[in-house]
């Protein structure tokens, strides 16, 4: 029942595309993929960032510069900077064994995705790895996870400057398609999918796997500030729970049950703003 | 065996009531606490206008104490509007056994604030108003709260009262006041129908030592949690011996026999804030389970007999 920040040390900075950098703190976390974490500069604010990656020793966080906090951050925060950080938080993907599952993952999504794949290949299954970005220089991870074991990598870019020329939904529907007719023992049956980054990319997938009837996890993303299901922000329409605490991953089935989904979230006073 | 309380004129189905501040940002999520039990819920305080709060960290808990500094965050009244009729057209439209009163609470700056923003509260016409004279931790922007004064919480009672119509109107205390039972008494006697006892304690602080800085953005906040329930049940005892107006207790409320400890005190009501945070919003459902087997045990049949109990010997 503590969760005060544990101060931690940046043990490594990784820059990972011109928005984006990764900060390796060490430490024993003991966070599922999916879950994320409070990060706390001290007289600045904290904010909520996905897990990228955690064993018995380090974990990641990938973060995008997009506002103040991010900023500060990758201006003054660098190998040897602390950090306080709380967590970690929410519920995570689940983690199959043996099976074939599709991982979609859209902008910064594409780091806790990583995590999952990570986890779900040292548990024997056999990952499709779909990465979207609007350009080259915008995609996120696609480096590392090229060279994973029973990894194959699907890149999508609105521009086409690399892989597909479209939305990475349109992968994912044409590996469900494959899979249908295929006879190599994993039919769509045994088929998992998780995605990871904007609403609307991830509505669209819900409703192809709805289509496929194959299940899906999706991660929503809302104004967090306890990450314990105290205050309130990040409480869906519809459902009524804080996503902090009965999500953020949840099943499709229950994400199409908040009402505004890829339509609307709130800001740090419950205002709706459009996504 | 009867758990219903009549407070103010309005029947709750059991005594605990979510306390302000608490899930109350969205007209959904006071639905999500009522399907897990409450008997009465309380919406986040109400600006007349948006209100920011302050930055993060701006809570955190540990076994024995919760500790927080949100700054009152809102959206305004046309925010509440919205929110706060989807909550009572939901409400309305359960069997009348099942209907969970709702509790506006409002807060404002100033009296002339406070006459806006009670108009505000009166069209959109929850069960109860209650008048936050109280917060803690906003005081860098607005001095310290009416309710460490009687004459200033007597005067935003009075103009809150003018302002609200039929509506009752409760004013939630500070306990942070060596005479608890006078302000009682001032708001009493301009008008409160019923009084909240109380609000977070202090403010505190907490520092974290490896960066010696304070954890709370605002450096520091209310208190509330387990620690501080004996510090409320002696606020709501005085309280309930100064005035005849029925009070709704909180402070530190995890379980069942807390809140017939706060009832005994003299409270009709009990709030659960922090309590979320310890026992998940499933708290309301189990407390109400924990109160009825002590009721079976001890063999009362109507729980409203016990209010005061301790107090009246
Ligand atoms: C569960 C979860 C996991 C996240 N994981 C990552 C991640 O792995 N990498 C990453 O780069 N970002 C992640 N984010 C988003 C990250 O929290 C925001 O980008 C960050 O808070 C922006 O702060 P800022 O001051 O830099 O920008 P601002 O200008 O304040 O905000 C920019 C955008 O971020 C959103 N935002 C701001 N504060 C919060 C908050 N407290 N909670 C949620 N959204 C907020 C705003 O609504 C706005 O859309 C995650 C958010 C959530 C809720
Ligand atoms: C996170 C948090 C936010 C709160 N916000 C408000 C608020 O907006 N208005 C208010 O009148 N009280 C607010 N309070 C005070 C509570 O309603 C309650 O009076 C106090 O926390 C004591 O109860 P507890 O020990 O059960 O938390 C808040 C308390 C907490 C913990």
């Amino acid at each position: 029942m503590n969760d005060i920040p544990r101060v931690l040390k940046i043990v490594e900075v990784r820059m990972e595309n011109p928005m984006v950098k990764t900060y390796i703190f060490k430490g024993n976390l003991g966070a599922k993929p999916g879950q994320f974490v409070n990060v706390w500069m001290p007289r600045v604010d904290e904010k909520p960032f996905s897990v990228a990656y955690c064993d018995d020793k380090e974990f990641w966080l990938t973060i995008a510069a997009v506002g103040p906090f991010t900023k500060k951050l990758h201006k003054d925060f660098v190998k040897g900077s602390k950090l306080g950080v709380r967590g970690p938080y929410g519920n995570g993907y689940t983690v199959l064994k043996n099976k074939h599952i599709v991982l979609l993952a859209g902008g910064y999504g594409a780091a806790p995705l990583y995590f999952l794949a990570h986890e779900s290949v040292k548990n024997g299954c056999k990952v499709e790895f779909i990465v979207g970005a609007k350009n080259k220089d915008l995609l996120l991870y696609t480096e590392m996870i090229s060279k994973m074991e029973n990894v194959s990598l699907h890149i999508a870019t609105d521009d086409g400057s690399v892989g597909m020329k479209g939305y990475n939904t349109l992968i994912l529907e044409k590996l469900l398609a494959e899979q249908n007719g295929s006879s190599d023992g994993h039919g769509i049956a045994e088929l998992f999918v998780a995605t990871c980054g904007p609403e609307v990319m991830m509505k669209s997938a819900m409703d192809i796997c709805e289509k496929a009837d194959v299940p899906i996890e999706v991660s929503i993303e809302r104004y967090m500030k306890c990450g314990t299901g105290v205050c309130g922000n990040c409480c869906v329409d519809g459902l009524g729970v804080p996503v902090c605490k009965k999500g953020p991953v949840m099943r499709g089935e229950m994400a199409r049950k908040i009402s505004g989904l890829a339509k609307w979230h709130r800001d740090n006073v419950g205002l709706k703003i459009n996504w | 065996m009867n758990m219903t309380i009549n407070f103010c004129g309005v029947t709750f189905p059991n005594p605990t009531v979510l306390a302000s501040g608490i899930l109350g940002v969205v007209g959904d999520s006071l639905k999500n606490v009522v399907i897990n039990g409450a008997g009465g819920v309380t919406s986040k305080s109400v600006w007349l206008t948006r209100h920011d709060g302050h930055p993060g960290p701006v809570m955190m808990g540990t076994q024995n104490f919760y500790i927080n500094a949100v700054g009152l965050p809102d959206g305004g009244i046309e925010k509440a509007r919205e929110e706060l009729k989807k909550y009572m057209e939901w409400n309305e439209s359960q069997p009348e056994e099942k209907q969970v009163p709702l509790i506006g609470n409002i807060v404002a700056g100033s009296i002339k604030d406070f006459a806006e923003i009670a108009k505000g509260m009166r069209q959109i016409g929850p069960d109860i108003i209650e008048v936050n004279i109280s917060c803690p931790n906003v005081e860098d922007e607005f001095g310290r709260p009416f309710a460490h004064c009687a004459i200033s919480a007597g005067a935003a009672t009075e103009i809150v009262k003018k302002n609200a119509g039929k509506i009752p109107v409760i004013v939630k205390l500070s306990p942070n006041v060596g005479n608890i039972g006078e302000i009682a008494k001032a708001c009493e006697a301009s008008g409160a129908e019923g009084l909240t006892v109380a609000n977070t304690f202090g403010p505190g602080m907490v520092i974290d030592i490896d960066t010696a800085e304070p954890i709370l953005a605002n450096k520091v906040g209310g208190v509330s949690g387990p620690g501080i329930k004996p510090l409320a049940v002696k606020k709501v005892w005085d309280t309930a011996s100064a005035v005849k107006i029925p009070i709704i207790g909180m402070g530190g409320v995890m379980t069942g026999r807390d809140v017939i400890e706060f009832m005994m005190a003299g409270a009709s009501l009990v709030g659960i804030g922090a309590g979320v945070y310890y026992r998940g919003v499933e708290v309301f459902s189990s407390v109400v389970a924990e109160i009825e087997e002590w009721m079976v045990e001890n063999k009362v049949a109507n729980l409203q007999n016990i209010v005061g109990k301790a107090l009246k010997k």
